[in-house]
């Protein structure tokens, strides 16, 4: 599997995804917000958590308007993965290849604590290695990730099972206790828990490993 | 030229801020205040000729997020 990781100016958990993606044995490229294409063959692009821009205009706002976001985009739309974390997940939703928006938590406090996720649901290459009702611990770290959609759109994310995840004891005032969708076609992930944040012994937890080996297993195997 | 352009939670999409300001507001005695809600002012320097509908554009692209934000835009 080959992963290619974008970073931004004010990215800070790049570092962290692509150790993750390698300790599942992929091959990681870094790339640069202001480079027009990703490398040949990326399969995955992990989008990383952090403050893209310093969250100026909205979070992850002026991220999704950089020249690489236009790639990611094509990336997607011609089939390809991509795993959006955090700030990820806001540039995500900000490009449209995710549904919703995140807003300020309901208690308006940045959080930064480990979480209960239940798996919402096991039909995606990113969480095939769990078990549908599972629990997993992983951490947060967010100041906005109160995750809004209309009803009607909430109605279609469950007629599609394209919730992936939900709090266990919402944290941030999301709707429907909703962690992290997925896109339509189930190959674009969005979450504001940080799986890369628990995957090795050294980060008090490993919960996060099933997702990035589940990955490798499904993405080289497409 | 100038344009101003106001972005406002729409409308159904809480607003934890404003709530924070009204708590506020109230503890300072200020009775009565029913709700708060609170928005962003974006003030744009423009070429002369600039056309509304291109700065409606520079919304719906860029200065508010429409799935959750409702802008206003003022000329001159």
């Amino acid at each position: 599997m080959k992963a290619a990781v974008i970073v931004f100016p004010g990215s800070n958990c790049d570092r962290d995804l692509a150790v993750a993606f390698e300790q599942a044995g992929a091959d990681v490229t870094m790339v640069w917000h202001k480079d027009t294409a990703l490398p040949d063959g990326i399969d995955i692009v992990g989008v990383p958590g952090g403050f893209s821009f310093g969250d100026y205009l909205r979070c992850g706002a002026i991220a999704a308007n950089s020249p690489i976001c236009q790639s990611l985009i094509g990336h997607a739309e011609r089939g390809g993965y991509a795993l959006g974390v955090c700030n990820g997940f806001q540039i995500l939703t900000e490009t449209g290849l995710l549904p919703g928006a995140l807003r300020r938590n309901a208690g308006l406090k940045y959080i930064c604590c480990t979480v209960g996720l239940k798996v919402a649901t096991a039909d995606t290459a990113f969480t095939s290695g769990y078990g549908v009702g599972d629990v997993v611990n992983v951490p947060i770290a967010h100041h906005d990730g109160n995750y809004f959609v209309t009803d009607e759109k909430l109605a279609q994310l469950r007629n599609e099972d394209r919730i992936a995840f939900t709090y266990e004891d919402n944290p941030n005032g999301s709707v429907a206790d909703i962690a992290g969708v997925v896109s339509k076609n189930r190959r674009v992930l969005g979450m504001m828990p940080h799986p890369e944040r628990a995957a090795d012994d050294g980060h008090g937890g490993t919960d996060g490993v099933a997702m990035f080996r589940a990955l490798m297993d499904q993405v080289a195997t497409a | 030229m100038k344009a101003r352009v106001y972005v406002m939670l729409k409308n159904g999409v809480l607003d934890p801020q404003g709530e924070a300001v009204r708590h506020a507001l109230g503890s300072l005695g200020f009775d009565g205040v029913q709700g708060v809600r609170q928005g962003k002012v974006i003030e744009l320097d423009l070429a002369d000729g600039t056309t509304e509908a291109t700065v409606t554009e520079m919304c719906e692209k860029l200065l508010a997020n429409t799935v959750i934000e409702s802008y206003r835009v003022e000329m001159g």
